[in-house]
């Protein structure tokens, strides 16, 4: 049986179903229970590339499922935003896979199964959401993803774990509630249609001074987004395992929410429309002051993985700031900031979970001279870090490179400058991280909790299912350097609809 | 033979419960009477699906008791909104007829199981008869038949708490000033047209114009019906009942009675008095409106301060009926089709709610959420069937409840009501809070001590979960249910559908006696 494109798109979100099922039932072997769950990642690679060149030459494949109520389908439709959206997700869920193994079994973690089946079914609602061919569709794998990590973040069962987890879920689903629902339920009532259209389906519908408000509904709605002042919950989901704060948290759950943000401003506004009205311009001011003002916090966090949850929610506001610009070039910036900063932040905090496996330690702080004993993971870390400050030749020199441009195009340069100001940023809170690993000598006396490091120096790394997914991811930041075209060449048809004619 | 049986469907919806309930009793073998009562609600629920089916088109299905031509004899009247509700009565009710028996086994004195499933044949004998008839009269009838059976399952419930003679005490005082409200209000109108077949009512009302005698009387029937569907601040009676009542008890009731009441409702308001009343638009919107949204608010915020699972369920109960009732007040089509989808979809949810508490009171022996720590591991089939009801509760997309919320903010934008739009998402957004609660104490929380729990009686197990699929169903595909919704909010807005005689072709003379009538 031939695999079409159409049964592929069907079976990458059924797939990673199965996948929970088969890991549940593996409960008491844990290497079956693993392989499941890496043979899961490979299958749906596999499956979302057969897709990819289809969408490339400029198809726009789509199957329906069934019909809710009447003009409400769940139905699914690939299009370039969504596709790049679910290649960074299941491509980078293989390497998380293999970390999770690496991880979970270094820290002796309990409830196992529990913890790959929640997993495996949020990559499953994030490729719905990636494909989904309305809004009404998006939204129901939105929900599925929120409720199926709220285990994940409570996974430890403290009482920490427990008060994060009630945040994350409080936020999430209060905003999505909240606001996003009410904002579809109001475009439905005026349009009839909730379908991602090119160019939007809002032109004319509305009236104008009502368009800012319908936005906010969707900006603070997309609650994943993590703009501010609805941003607590990322910060909060950090109590999860490393893992879960690795593929979740900077890749499948935030950036689901800025491609949500991505499809909005395209699809049910249409970048022209926000253009000429300037609904977008209050969102683009906040989207700033989130950028610097999280940067700002993330400094003076000393916990590794809290100053990594701020480095994210800034950088979550370049994707949205990217949006808010109602530019071509904005938009572009902003679809190559998904895959660019998903490379980076992922490599950040695998190394993050890495020093955690190897030496207990969570505070930077303590940090001091680690760099010497566990090389590869810095170094990768470096990497990792000079990425999202957008050096070349990584691939986070392209998106801010774009996003810059789009600023330019919209005719407000003090953007430009709110970007550079947020690069020195993170110059200052990410490489003073690795400076310490490097530079500054151990401490003689180890502090609590780092008994089992040697601080007479020898490279003493993590196991190394922990250590060589950050390295590939590394190297994943320099090879999408020189693959930044493919991406280019994939989104111009969103991002430039009147050219692609 | 099965047509000329059909034919009759409409009586034998309401004759088939109330001949197995005495003998339930005659027979005094209680697991014989368990098998009576099975059979006759299955059989009931048939009829009701039957009903259903004819009246999804929109047709209207008239019959007349003992072949007396209305308005002097009783007419059973059944359309799309009565069939909607019977349907409702009618599946839960074969479902908790199934359920009962194991979960009465230790709530209920076994000397008193025949007497318990008799008061529950003549309970659902009685709410599927108020939904059925066309007569106004007999509506209070068959409303008391089920209120007095519903006070003595009520009591039932002393077995396992002394409190539950209060509580049927105290409902037995709210439901007889209900029905003498209910029962003034439709004196009234005796007195102005001197009839009491609904449709004639309708008719006469039209033709009287605005009245004070006629104002009067809707102000009495709305009361009358309030205190009946727990209409806030009339619902005083329910948490307690709700609580104390065994488990089974109140599962049927939270997903009928209330129902029923608000078909009565609906049923007096719209076809009776007129779609187009200016009196009863304004108490609608002006009275009512303001109580529902106080209702879902305030009942919301009570709900998270339970400690006892089956009275935060019946706070919420009394915040959803504020739903409904919020849908009906909005006074157009869409609102109207929102509150009969909701009627629907609550039931189906609270009803699981319900049942998988019933589940852990047999096993715990307690409701109370500290006494629960840990049961998702223990009682994983019951504890998840309770998560996918509460997830309907708060509106999670793929539940009915989300369909609900999604016809309701859907009402509220298309009448331009975007507050109101906030409103509903703002008080489903604090079911979140004490659904969750109970969640974390499920699955998160260590359990106290080591409690022996067995896994759940397959009896118990499979009603519950049919619960819990219908519900996900009819979010899933919710074509059949937005039809019949649809359906019904277009006749009940039509009121002029009664200006036409019913169909002869339908019209079936009635080999059967008059089941009840006080005239």
């Amino acid at each position: 049986m031939e695999l079409t494109v159409t049964t592929a798109i069907s079976l990458a979100v059924i797939l990673p179903l199965a996948g929970t099922l088969l890991i549940g039932m593996s409960d008491k072997r844990p290497n079956q229970r693993e392989a499941v769950s890496i043979i899961t990642s490979l299958a749906l690679f596999y499956l979302v590339i057969t897709i990819a060149p289809a969408v490339f030459a400029g198809a726009r494949p789509e199957v329906t499922w069934f019909e809710v109520m009447p003009g409400l389908a769940l139905s699914f439709e690939v299009e370039p935003l969504g596709m790049l959206f679910a290649l960074v997700a299941s491509g980078l869920w293989i390497v998380t896979a293999l970390y999770c193994i690496g991880y979970m079994r270094g820290n002796n973690e309990q409830h196992q199964t529990r913890f790959y089946m929640c997993f495996a079914l949020a990559i499953s609602a994030a490729i719905g959401i990636a494909f989904a061919a309305n809004m009404f569709t998006l939204f129901i794998f939105y929900e599925v993803l929120t409720i199926s990590t709220y285990p994940l973040v409570a996974h430890k069962q403290t009482a920490d774990a427990k008060a994060g987890a009630r945040t994350y879920l409080g936020i999430l689903i209060g905003t999505s509630i909240g606001f996003q629902l009410v904002a579809i339920i109001w475009t439905w009532a005026l349009t009839g249609t909730l379908d991602f259209e090119l160019g939007g389906i809002l032109a004319g519908k509305i009236d104008p001074t009502l368009l800012p408000i319908l936005l906010a509904l969707y900006a603070f709605g997309i609650g994943k987004a993590a703009l501010m002042p609805f941003h607590r919950w990322l910060p909060s989901a950090m109590v999860a395992p490393t893992p879960v704060s690795a593929l979740l948290h900077a890749v499948a759950v935030v950036k689901a929410g800025v491609f949500t943000m991505l499809k909005v401003g395209v699809y049910i506004f249409g970048i022209d429309f926000l253009a000429e009205t300037h609904a977008s311009d209050w969102l683009m001011w906040l989207a700033a002051a989130s950028i610097l003002i999280a940067s700002i916090i993330a400094m003076t966090k000393d916990n590794l993985k809290a100053r990594l949850a701020y480095s994210t929610v800034s950088q979550l506001s370049y994707i949205t700031l990217g949006m808010a610009l109602a530019t071509s070039l904005g938009v572009m910036g902003g679809a190559m900031h998904i895959a660019m900063h998903a490379m980076g932040k992922i490599t950040l905090f695998m190394c993050a979970g890495a020093i955690y496996v190897a030496t207990h330690k969570t505070d930077i702080s303590d940090m001091d001279g680690l760099g010497r004993i566990m090389p590869f993971t810095y170094g990768a870390f470096l990497i990792g870090a000079l990425s999202i400050i957008g050096l070349p030749p990584l691939g986070g020199a392209w998106s801010k490179w774009y996003l810059m441009l789009g600023s330019a195009d919209a005719g407000h340069l003090i953007m430009i400058g709110v970007f550079m100001l947020s690069s020195i940023l993170n110059v200052v809170y990410l490489l003073s991280i690795v400076a310490r690993g490097f530079f500054v000598p151990a401490p003689r006396l180890a502090s609590v909790g780092a008994a089992a490091v040697n601080p007479k120096g020898g490279i003493q790394e993590a196991p190394l299912l922990c250590v060589l997914p950050p390295v590939l991811t590394a190297i994943g930041c320099f090879v999408l350097f020189f693959y930044a075209g493919e991406i280019y060449d994939l989104i111009y048809p969103v991002a430039f609809p009147g050219a692609a004619q | 033979m099965l047509s000329s049986i059909l034919a009759h469907a409409p009586a034998l919806q309401t004759v088939i419960p109330l001949v197995a309930a005495p003998l339930c009793v005659l027979i005094g073998q209680r697991n014989i009477a368990w098998g009576i009562t099975v059979l006759a609600s299955l059989l009931t629920a048939c009829v009701s699906v039957f009903l259903m089916m004819e009246t999804l088109d929109g047709s209207v299905i008239s019959y007349h008791l003992g072949g007396w031509a209305p308005p002097l004899g009783i007419e059973y009247r059944v359309d799309i909104v009565n069939a909607f509700v019977l349907f409702i009565v009618g599946m839960t009710g074969a479902l908790v007829a199934i359920y009962a028996r194991a979960s009465i086994e230790r709530e209920i004195d076994p000397d008193l199981h025949v007497y318990f499933y008799t008061a529950y044949l003549l309970c659902l004998t009685g709410l599927l008869g108020v939904t059925i008839t066309g007569d106004a009269f007999n509506v209070f009838v068959f409303l008391e038949i089920s209120s007095l059976s519903t006070y003595t399952l009520v009591a039932l419930g002393a077995g396992r708490d002394q409190r539950a003679l209060t509580a049927s005490y105290n409902y037995l005082i709210m439901g007889t000033i209900g029905a003498t409200f209910f029962v003034i209000g439709i004196g009234f109108l005796y007195m102005m047209t001197g009839t009491l077949n609904m449709a004639d009512l309708a008719e006469r009302i039209a033709n009287m114009g605005d009245n004070r005698v006629i104002r009067v009387a809707f102000v009495f029937i709305l009361v009358g019906i309030g205190l009946k569907l727990a209409m806030f601040p009339l619902h005083l009676w329910l948490p307690n009942a709700y609580s104390y009542a065994p488990s089974v008890v109140s599962v049927f009731l939270a997903a009928t009675a209330t129902k029923v009441a608000v078909y009565v409702l609906l049923r007096f308001a719209f076809t009776v008095f007129g779609f187009d009343y200016p009196f009863q638009a304004a108490t609608l919107s002006w009275v009512l409106m303001p109580l529902a949204l106080i209702a879902m608010f305030a009942m919301s915020i009570v709900a998270i301060f339970q400690s006892d699972l089956k009275r935060m369920l019946a706070y919420s109960s009394v915040a959803q009926i504020g739903y409904i009732l919020l849908g009906v007040s909005m006074l157009s089509k869409p609102g109207l089709m929102a509150g009969i989808i909701h009627l629907f979809n609550h039931a189906v949810t609270k009803g699981a709610l319900f049942m998988a508490v019933g589940i852990f009171v047999l096993r715990y022996g307690s409701s109370r959420i500290e006494d629960l720590r840990g049961a998702g591991r223990t009682m994983p089939w019951t504890a998840a069937a309770f998560v996918a009801g509460g997830l309907g509760l708060i509106g999670v997309p793929l539940t009915t409840g989300f369909i609900s919320k999604w016809y309701l903010i859907t009402a509220a934008f298309e009448s331009n009501d975007w507050w109101l739009a906030l409103l509903i998402v703002g008080s489903s957004l604090i079911a979140v809070f004490y659904v969750w609660r109970v969640v974390e104490a499920l699955y998160l929380a260590e359990p106290e001590g080591k409690p022996a729990v067995s896994s759940a009686p397959l009896s118990m197990v499979l009603p519950t979960w049919a619960l819990v699929l219908a519900s996900l169903y009819f979010g899933i595909d919710a074509e059949l249910t937005s039809k019949a919704a649809s359906t019904a909010a277009d006749l009940l807005i039509e009121a002029t559908q009664f200006d036409s005689p019913a169909e002869p072709a339908k019209a079936v003379p009635g080999a059967i006696g008059a089941a009840a009538n006080g005239e």
